[in-house]
């Protein structure tokens, strides 16, 4: 079988090399085009289903509450995620709406929710049920999710804002905050190696 | 240095695109991975023309999103209706300029080095031209890397509009410029998706 060959294939310019195991810290760049090849992995699997659930929990924070407060002459209105999404859907921006609602709701569940169930079928050495079809949905989810690009706009039309109204920071931003923080670590998992963590028999 | 190293398809070997597995190529149609069960490609399907098919629609849909306005603040029968390049001027005189600066890369500059570099790599990769190849593909990565942060402004204007609700004293609408600005990132992002930095490396092999 191909698949027992120690083998690596840059996906960025398809150089083979023979693979070795990394030492803590160390990444492998291809020689051709520079791109990261494997990264030594700090997080175990634990550590890994930890993130996620924390991210699960901060992730239902940024949603439950109000993100923002502006105040004009003693009129206040806050809105949160989906206050957001439903008036841009009322405003006759559909797509936007939509875009809105899956780049920075239904996606960021998703990976979260596909990745909790992987990574908690992993933790007993197991393979997750529908491990195959999550591990590619994943895949595809890919760059699909926006939560950090939200949190730069929270930002902006904050200071737009403050020009013109009163302007009070609610819990939902700073959750913002720190699921993007949780984001950032995410992003050097490389989530193939799950692949070879758990055994294929074990199904 | 690099020309001696082994490419997957002169060892008769296929990286399958999802998740990595090593596989032989067997050169039979409709291989499927073994491991995750997708569709085995030497190359992402048809990448050159679905890439340009993607790139110039979003191009064609950049225009509207530039031109138009795409938010309208009205406060007590004053209306103002901005741009994206109206509403960076704003930010920048009565805001913060260090922010200004954000949303111009953000909503300007990133879109516009994204039709200029996919645009560049599909002519130099079309032509199989040994130039500045470890370059492109630092410059695909680039692409790729900072493409979503475009959707900035549509944020801010659908967080300005759910926000600004008080009636006639003040009120934010958004207008169909950020709906094609919307799609135009996702144009973008689908369309360097589609390209595939392996071919930077196809073709004529000379010094590089």
């Amino acid at each position: 079988m191909a698949d027992s060959q120690p083998l690596l294939i840059c996906e960025h310019c398809d150089t083979v090399y023979r693979r070795r195991e990394l030492c803590c810290g160390e990444v492998a760049r291809c020689l051709r085009c520079d791109a990261i090849l494997e990264r030594h992995h700090r997080l175990g699997v634990g550590a890994m289903f930890a993130l996620v659930v924390t991210a699960m929990l901060v992730f239902v924070q940024a949603n439950v509450w109000p993100i923002v407060t502006l105040g004009l002459s003693g009129q206040m209105i806050s809105t949160t995620l989906w206050g957001a999404i439903v008036m841009m859907w009322r405003e006759h921006s559909q797509i936007v709406s939509m875009l809105a609602a899956a780049t920075l709701f239904f996606f960021p569940l998703g990976k979260m929710l596909l990745l909790g169930w992987v990574l908690f079928f992993a933790q007993q050495g197991r393979r997750a049920p529908g491990f195959r079809l999550a591990m590619v949905a994943l895949y595809r989810l890919g760059p699909w999710t926006m939560s950090e690009v939200f949190v730069l706009g929270a930002l902006v039309a904050i200071v737009k804002a403050r020009v013109y109204f009163e302007v009070i920071l609610n819990p939902g931003i700073f959750a913002y905050a720190a699921l993007t923080l949780l984001i950032t670590v995410f992003a050097s998992i490389d989530l193939r190696r799950l692949w070879e963590l758990v055994p294929e028999r074990s199904a | 240095m690099s020309q001696d190293l082994p490419r997957a398809d002169e060892l008769g070997l296929i990286g399958c695109h999802v998740c990595g597995l090593v596989c032989r190529d067997t050169g039979a149609e409709g291989a499927h991975c073994p491991r995750c069960h997708s569709a085995l490609h030497r190359r992402k399907q048809a990448s050159y023309s679905r890439t340009l098919a993607l790139l110039l629609a979003a191009f064609m849909l950049y225009i509207p999103a530039n031109v138009l306005p795409i938010m309208r603040t009205a406060s007590v029968g004053d209306i103002d209706d901005n741009t994206i390049l109206s509403g960076v001027i704003e930010l920048w005189v009565k805001g913060s300029p260090d922010l200004a600066v954000i949303v111009f890369t953000a909503s300007i500059v990133v879109p516009m080095l994204k039709f200029l570099a996919l645009g560049l790599l599909l002519w130099s990769s079309r032509h199989a031209t040994p130039w500045a190849r470890r370059q492109r593909a630092k410059l695909y990565r680039l692409v790729e890397l900072i493409g979503y942060w475009s959707m900035l402004d549509v944020f801010v204007v659908a967080l300005l509009t759910a926000l600004v609700r008080f009636g006639v004293l003040s009120l934010v609408e958004p207008l169909p410029g950020v709906v094609f600005f919307g799609l135009t990132v996702i144009l973008t992002m689908f369309a360097s998706m589609s390209f595939d930095p392996r071919l930077i490396w196809d073709g004529r092999e000379s010094d590089d």
